[in-house]
């Protein structure tokens, strides 16, 4: 590990309230220039008031919190002209063009209007969105104003670019697309924050992740330290049909228990966490069942995120 | 200071961007509307009170006497027009003040440039219906010109209180009654039309305490070149007390709607 590595975020013991609400109640990360870094858990677990500290729009209710070596509370502006934000809403004026909105942007951070206008046209061309320009946003689909609130957080040239959810509600394909562009601007020595649902986003961008619950940090690693740490190697799923109920799933489970380190009992299949799935699926024909379907998978990230943050829905 | 002139000017732009696309909309309110009260009451209402003698507003046309209060009245409808839906719509319906702020731009800058934008729609306006006026003969002295600067005056005092109330609201249904409340009742008892003297005693006093009343009586007197320094002194404190107050309750404002 590189001894020189700066943190361009560092935060200590970091608290929100919100009058008697504990949004954020004490957590430590540092994220490293250059890396991509990850904020996952479900909705209330913290992430997005961490983001808005982090954005130096939201003052700290406690602790310590560094951005880019400047103190959010005295130095505000001055860390906001180094950041770039793609907030989880697109917040793009949608009575102005698509150009209109990069140049207009660029003018908020100081640029002179020939730099916005040139600022503009590369960052059409990098979003792929150049034969919209003189759309009026209305206009554009909802993968085409994510491209754009991602073009527009690039302006400024960010040291640290912010992402709010940024491919919630697209389609694959779009997603793919903002996931390419992602991937080049980190190639391109962007360090890049990012909150997401998603757990195959977060394995596709992120160097190292946090999943966030209750407003604390469950687990902090890189997507395969979390899959080693707190899954196991590989997970066998095993389907006994529509007509065995989940009573009998638990008589099941009973009865195979000691083949992993770890079993979870669903209505309607069981999971088996080991190292060697093949492994147990064979001892479990030899005990004498016959589950209707039988999968074996490599661990992933949701496994992790389910066993730290649980299946119960959070609204 | 000069970081907030720099950054209020950043803001300015974005306005003069969005006033580019909607200019023509806002030439029905900002000119046809006041071209018909100067005609319809001014010309035709004034024809028929001027023939019964003007005594009682000082021997002036009808048209001279309610030119300058017309003026003034629609300074506060430009002003309130814009400090209502549209910081309604950056806040809340298209965003775009959060936006705004997550760059080095701060709330009160924000405050600053949309103030900006306002002062040069309420001058632009202004200036081209003074011209009206003037063609009109509605101006009886040339200081009728200095109704400009006052009308400027009268729509920064309004905007911020405006803009600080919008920032309170949850959807914009509290703008009909600052357009009920507000600036019908303004527009017609400000004296604009008659002289709030001739109004009941209490009516008259919310008369005073309105800031369109100061600047109407104002434009008036300058007009008619009928100006009392130590009056006109009033007037202009009073609307400056008015302006300074409502732009601090607007960076207030602002600032806890963007900064939680």
């Amino acid at each position: 590990m590189s001894e020189q590595r700066e943190s361009l975020v560092h935060v200590r013991e970091l608290r929100k309230s919100y009058g008697d609400f504990e949004a954020v109640r004490g957590i430590d990360l540092d994220v490293w220039r250059g890396e991509a870094f990850g904020f996952l858990g479900p909705n209330g677990a913290g992430k997005s008031s961490t983001m808005r500290m982090i954005g130096a729009v939201s003052p700290t209710s406690g602790g310590t919190l560094r951005i880019l070596g400047l103190d959010p509370a005295t130095d505000g502006p001055a860390i906001r002209a180094r950041l770039g934000v793609c907030p989880q809403d697109d917040t793009l004026d949608t009575e102005l063009t698509v150009r209109e909105n990069l140049t207009i942007y660029g003018r908020y951070f100081g640029l002179s209007r020939a730099e916005c206008r040139e600022r503009a046209d590369e960052l059409l061309e990098f979003v792929a969105l150049t034969e919209k320009a003189k759309v009026k946003v209305d206009e554009l689909s909802g993968g085409m104003k994510r491209r754009l609130t991602i073009a527009r957080s690039l302006v400024s040239k960010p040291d640290l670019l912010l992402l709010d959810e940024p491919t919630t509600g697209l389609d694959p394909q779009a997603r793919h697309l903002l996931w390419d562009k992602l991937f080049r601007l980190k190639q391109a020595g962007v360090t890049l924050i990012i909150t997401t649902h998603y757990m195959d986003e977060a394995e596709q961008l992120c160097d190292r992740l946090v999943v966030m619950d209750g407003g604390l940090i469950a687990a902090e690693g890189s997507p395969s330290d979390l899959i080693r740490d707190y899954s196991t190697r590989e997970v066998t799923e095993l389907r006994f049909g529509p007509d065995v109920m989940l009573a009998d799933h638990d008589a099941l489970a009973g009865k195979v228990e000691d083949l992993a380190q770890r079993i979870e009992v669903l209505p309607d299949r069981l999971l088996l966490y080991t190292d060697d799935g093949e492994r147990a699926v064979a001892a479990v024909h030899e005990r004498g069942l016959q589950p209707a379907a039988v999968l074996v998978r490599r661990s992933t990230l949701e496994d992790v995120f389910l066993r730290l943050t649980g299946r119960t829905l959070v609204d | 200071m000069t970081v907030a002139l720099e950054n209020g000017r950043r803001m300015f732009d974005y306005w003069l961007t969005v006033y580019k696309r909607t200019w023509k909309g806002t030439m029905i309110s900002s000119f046809l509307l006041p071209m018909l009260y100067l005609a319809a009451m001014g010309i035709g209402l004034g024809s028929f009170v001027d023939s019964n003698g003007t005594g009682a507003l000082g021997g002036v046309s009808y048209l001279q006497f309610i030119a300058p209060g017309l003026l003034a009245s629609t300074a506060l409808q430009i002003a309130v027009g814009e400090s209502t839906y549209p910081v309604m719509s950056g806040l809340k319906w298209q965003k775009f003040f959060h936006s705004m702020i997550a760059t080095p731009l701060r709330p009160a800058d924000v405050v600053y440039g949309q103030l900006a934008f306002i002062a040069f729609r309420v001058l632009s306006s202004c200036a081209v219906f003074l011209v009206i006026i003037a063609l009109f003969g509605g101006l009886k002295s040339p200081l009728g010109i200095l109704g400009l600067p006052v009308a400027l005056l009268v729509g920064m005092a309004v905007a911020g209180p405006i803009a600080a109330y919008a920032t309170t609201l949850e959807n914009d249904s509290g703008f009909a009654m600052v357009f009920r409340f507000g600036v019908v009742p303004a527009f017609l008892f400000s004296g604009a039309f008659f002289p709030v003297s001739q109004l009941p005693n209490w009516i008259e006093w919310l008369a005073y305490v309105s800031p369109l009343w100061h600047g109407v009586d104002l434009c008036r007197n300058l007009s008619l070149g009928t100006v009392n320094p130590w009056l006109a002194l009033v007037n202009v404190v009073y609307l400056l007390a008015w302006f300074i107050a409502g732009t601090w309750l607007a960076v207030r404002g602002f600032t806890r709607k963007l900064i939680r």
